[in-house]
């Protein structure tokens, strides 16, 4: 009788939490399977561009949410990108070695995590400027020492599944992509189970909604607090790396171009959690990638700055009606002060 | 030696100072095994300092701990749980989001592999629960479980990290005198499974009850050691306040006069638009106290923010023979009203605005704080100087910010902002909750002597004691309806327990 009662109303929050999510995800589940019967090829290729735009997104909101369920803001994650993408791209200029690239960007996040951490909790200072000082800082670097006709040495290449990614529709969109994107995707699972059914995760969560009750059992604020965010900054530099060494093969100025912010939106929509971030993610992904394909065929007559504008439009009206409605870690932003 | 074997906790010449404070100056302090220690003082007389210390939150400047005969050192609270001490402090630390068993198990938690064993600890949480009778649903999250239900996870989280000496911060401080009594045998059920109790109180009445040794402690320093046997509440409050405190409010009879506040047929409704006060009228006289008791939660809460401005009703209500409007706290404040809210920090002060700010808050508007555009510092200066100096506000100067003062010397600057304006009618809510003797002594004075220049006083208080003490009239709220108006003289303990609880007059 009880177990039904709690039952029941474990389902409705489930459904109010979740709802709007579900349906969208619904909707959006329906018109693949239309688009497929209609048109495979291009189905295919949107699907497919779908997953790979979504990839820093969803690297970046995992690098915001385990800083946030810390109880540290970081709206720095832009510049953790932008500077990532770049080193990543020096080190793939000077050694060609894509290996050593990679793991250049992701150190090079995690040291503005490292910063950023030693700004927001050791410092105390407010977390928004510490943010800010983060994206200047990237921005003013790169622009700085980036000159033009550097020659990239390659970039990371898709890798098929074997007979996975002969599944059709799915195969080819998920099982037939390049490491990062791979990574993103276990990322995600890990970063889920890591924060919700471990240790580490109960009292990441503890120090972002509560930081004494955690001090008072022992626990170490600081400790958690500077970890999540040097580990979410390292994982904001695989998505810089995922820019350069993945995506683009070059770097260009500012060429994060808002994702870190977008990732942020990602992040809300998804409820500060990683499974609902992929989610976010792929939603914005597949704005992006229809704003591509809309402008590649040309089918309306609208000028492409306008369908350019989606994947924006879409954080807009996100972030609007998103934000009031999710649980934010009570104690995010604040910093912590032992007595 | 053997007496050494009898004590579980021993505190040796501690001594604790932050910037320009004395908070423990050379304490000493034991604890028997399964007994319960009362710490007993005055807000700030270093009672919390002196736990936090023991639990490891603080470190002391000089001192030592024997636990069992031992001496240890404390560096942080994690030592303090291996040697078996728990803390449950005042204001919870529990993560409202959070299940029961998460909050139990965080910083010990059980794990299978990498994982966490969410099933195991619940079952070690419900054997735990129903070894010490401490009932709780593992599986609800803090936020939906009431405070006193909290507060047993608080119990048991101590518990279930081997507890052996409870340190229990004011916990009665949250409870309704009910619940104090469940705590209360809860408490004793611990002792005779060899737990000791550390109980931190400024309640005279159930140190009395429930302390098997009593230790004052005033400005740092423990001032006394006796037994419930050997002193009564006087006794204790003039050690705690050193100096004899009345606690029996002096007041001669009440003259009432004309009518200032009259209610008829008022109607509140609360957020999910179900009455919580319905059809009440009442009058209060110029020169009397009215005192509404009740529990809390009966609807007198939105009965005071409905006439203060802050709610939304039906009916009538006047005002020295003027119709006051609802929703428009500043029409009262202009015609004669003061109010002493229920939630200092929420309707009483701006915590972040200096002590001078928050004395003008109801007139900064008006001559001599503003000209026109103009915001007159000086006048708003001089009246933060005099009302300091008129109402014993302790605060190092009128610049500091509210927040920083003692819940006491807080209470004392509202006080100072209503009173001191022209007024005819005092709603005061809870006027004196969480305050220690002193203050509440001083708040009573200060009611009394306002009924007694001709103010009507509307007294709301869960405090049956405070009703008592200070009211003419008694009327008794149950689920939004006023049960019964009687005269003072006439109600004891007894009747209004039982109007309290909805019985009717003509049945009890």
């Amino acid at each position: 009788m009880q177990s039904s009662i709690i039952g029941s109303s474990a389902f409705l929050r489930f459904l109010k939490r979740w709802g709007v999510n579900l349906g969208i995800g619904l909707v959006v589940l329906v018109t693949i399977i239309w688009g497929y019967i209609v048109n495979d090829k291009v189905t295919v290729a949107v699907l497919a561009s779908t997953v790979r735009q979504a990839t820093p997104l969803v690297l970046g909101a995992l690098c915001g949410l385990m800083g946030e369920r810390a109880g540290v803001i970081n709206i720095g994650i832009e510049g953790q990108m932008l500077l990532s993408a770049f080193i990543g791209f020096l080190f793939n200029v000077w050694t060609g070695n894509l290996l050593i690239a990679v793991f250049a960007a992701a150190m090079t996040g995690a040291l503005l995590g490292l910063f950023l951490a030693f700004m927001s909790v050791s410092l105390r200072m407010d977390q928004i400027i510490g943010g800010t000082v983060i994206n200047i800082l990237a921005l003013g670097l790169t622009g700085y020492f980036y000159q033009a006709g550097l020659v990239t040495q390659g970039k990371l290449q898709p890798i098929a599944l074997g007979s996975l990614a002969e599944i059709p529709l799915i195969g080819p969109v998920l099982f037939n992509n390049p490491p990062i994107t791979y990574t993103a995707i276990v990322l995600v699972l890990v970063v889920h189970y890591v924060l919700f059914h471990t240790r580490w995760g109960l009292r990441t969560r503890a120090v972002g909604e509560h930081p004494r009750a955690a001090d008072t059992l022992g626990v170490n604020v600081y400790l958690m607090r500077y970890a999540n965010v040097i580990i979410g900054g390292a994982i904001a530099g695989l998505a810089g790396a995922f820019l350069t060494l993945e995506a683009v093969g070059s770097f260009e100025r500012a060429m994060t171009n808002g994702r870190g912010f977008v990732a942020l939106a990602v992040m809300i929509f998804g409820r500060y959690t990683p499974l609902g971030a992929w989610g976010a993610a792929l939603l914005f992904g597949l704005a992006s990638a229809i704003q591509t394909q809309l402008q590649f065929f040309g089918t309306f007559n609208i000028p492409h700055q306008f369908i350019g504008m989606l994947p924006y439009l879409l954080t807009i009206i996100v972030l609007a009606g998103f934000v009031g409605r999710t649980h934010i870690p009570a104690a995010d932003g604040e910093p912590y002060e032992k007595e | 030696m053997a007496e050494n074997e009898t004590l579980a906790l021993e505190i040796r010449h501690v001594t604790k100072r932050f910037p320009g404070v004395l908070a423990n100056d050379d304490v000493n302090f034991d604890l028997r095994r399964g007994e319960i220690h009362a710490l007993l003082g005055e807000n700030g007389a270093g009672k919390t300092t002196l736990m936090n210390i023991v639990y490891g939150l603080y470190s002391p400047d000089e001192g030592e701990f024997l636990i069992n005969g031992k001496k240890v050192e404390i560096k942080g609270p994690h030592d303090a749980i291996n040697y078996g001490i728990g803390m449950v402090h005042q204001h919870f630390m529990l993560v409202p989001v959070f299940t029961v068993t998460e909050n139990m198990i965080l910083g010990s938690e059980v794990t299978s592999g990498p994982s966490l064993d969410l099933n195991r600890a619940r079952r070690e949480i419900i054997e735990l629960s129903e070894a010490h009778g401490l009932d709780v649903d593992p599986d609800a999250l803090v936020e939906d479980i009431p405070v006193g239900v909290q507060q047993r996870v608080e119990i048991l989280k101590a518990l279930y990290r081997k507890a052996r000496v409870l340190v229990l911060d004011e916990p009665t401080a949250v409870l309704t005198p009910q619940e104090a009594e469940d705590l209360f045998q809860v408490m004793h059920q611990l002792t005779d499974k060899g737990v000791s109790i550390i109980f931190i109180t400024h309640k005279l009445k159930e140190v009395l009850n429930v302390a098997d040794r009593i230790t004052v402690m005033r400005r740092g320093r423990v001032v006394g050691h006796t037994t419930p046997k050997e002193s009564t509440q006087s006794d204790l409050a003039s050690m705690m306040v050193g100096r004899d405190v009345i606690l029996q409010v002096e007041k001669g009879a009440a003259k009432p006069r004309n009518v200032v506040l009259e209610i008829a047929g008022l109607t509140v409704e609360d957020e999910r638009s179900i009455a919580s006060v319905k059809d009440v009228s009442l009058q209060v006289r110029s020169g009397e106290v009215l005192g509404i008791a009740g529990v809390q939660g009966n609807g007198q809460t939105e009965l005071v923010e409905a006439l203060t401005g802050l709610r939304a009703a039906r009916g009538e209500v006047q005002l020295d023979g003027q119709k006051l409007p609802f929703e428009n706290p500043r029409f009262g404040t202009e015609h004669g009203l003061a109010h002493i809210p229920e939630d200092r920090h929420k309707h009483g002060l701006v915590l972040p605005y200096s002590l001078a700010d928050n004395l003008v808050l109801c007139t900064y508007y008006q001559k001599p704080f503003a000209s026109n555009l103009q915001r007159n510092d000086r006048a708003v200066d001089r009246n933060a100087v005099e009302l300091i100096e008129r109402f014993d506000v302790r605060s190092p100067s009128q610049y500091v910010t509210a927040g920083t003062l003692s819940g006491g010397n807080q209470q004392k600057v509202i006080v100072a902002r209503e009173l001191s304006r022209p007024i005819s009618l005092l709603v005061a809510n809870q006027p004196t909750r969480g305050l220690d003797v002193g203050s509440i002594e001083y708040i009573h004075n200060e009611i009394i002597s306002m009924r007694d220049l001709g103010v009507a006083v509307l007294l709301v208080s869960a405090e049956l004691d405070e009703i008592m003490a200070l009211s003419d009239r008694i009327a008794v709220m149950y689920r939004g309806e006023i049960v019964t108006v009687v005269d003072a003289g006439q109600a004891t303990r007894e009747k209004l327990g039982l109007w309290m609880a909805g019985l009717h007059p003509g049945n009890a």
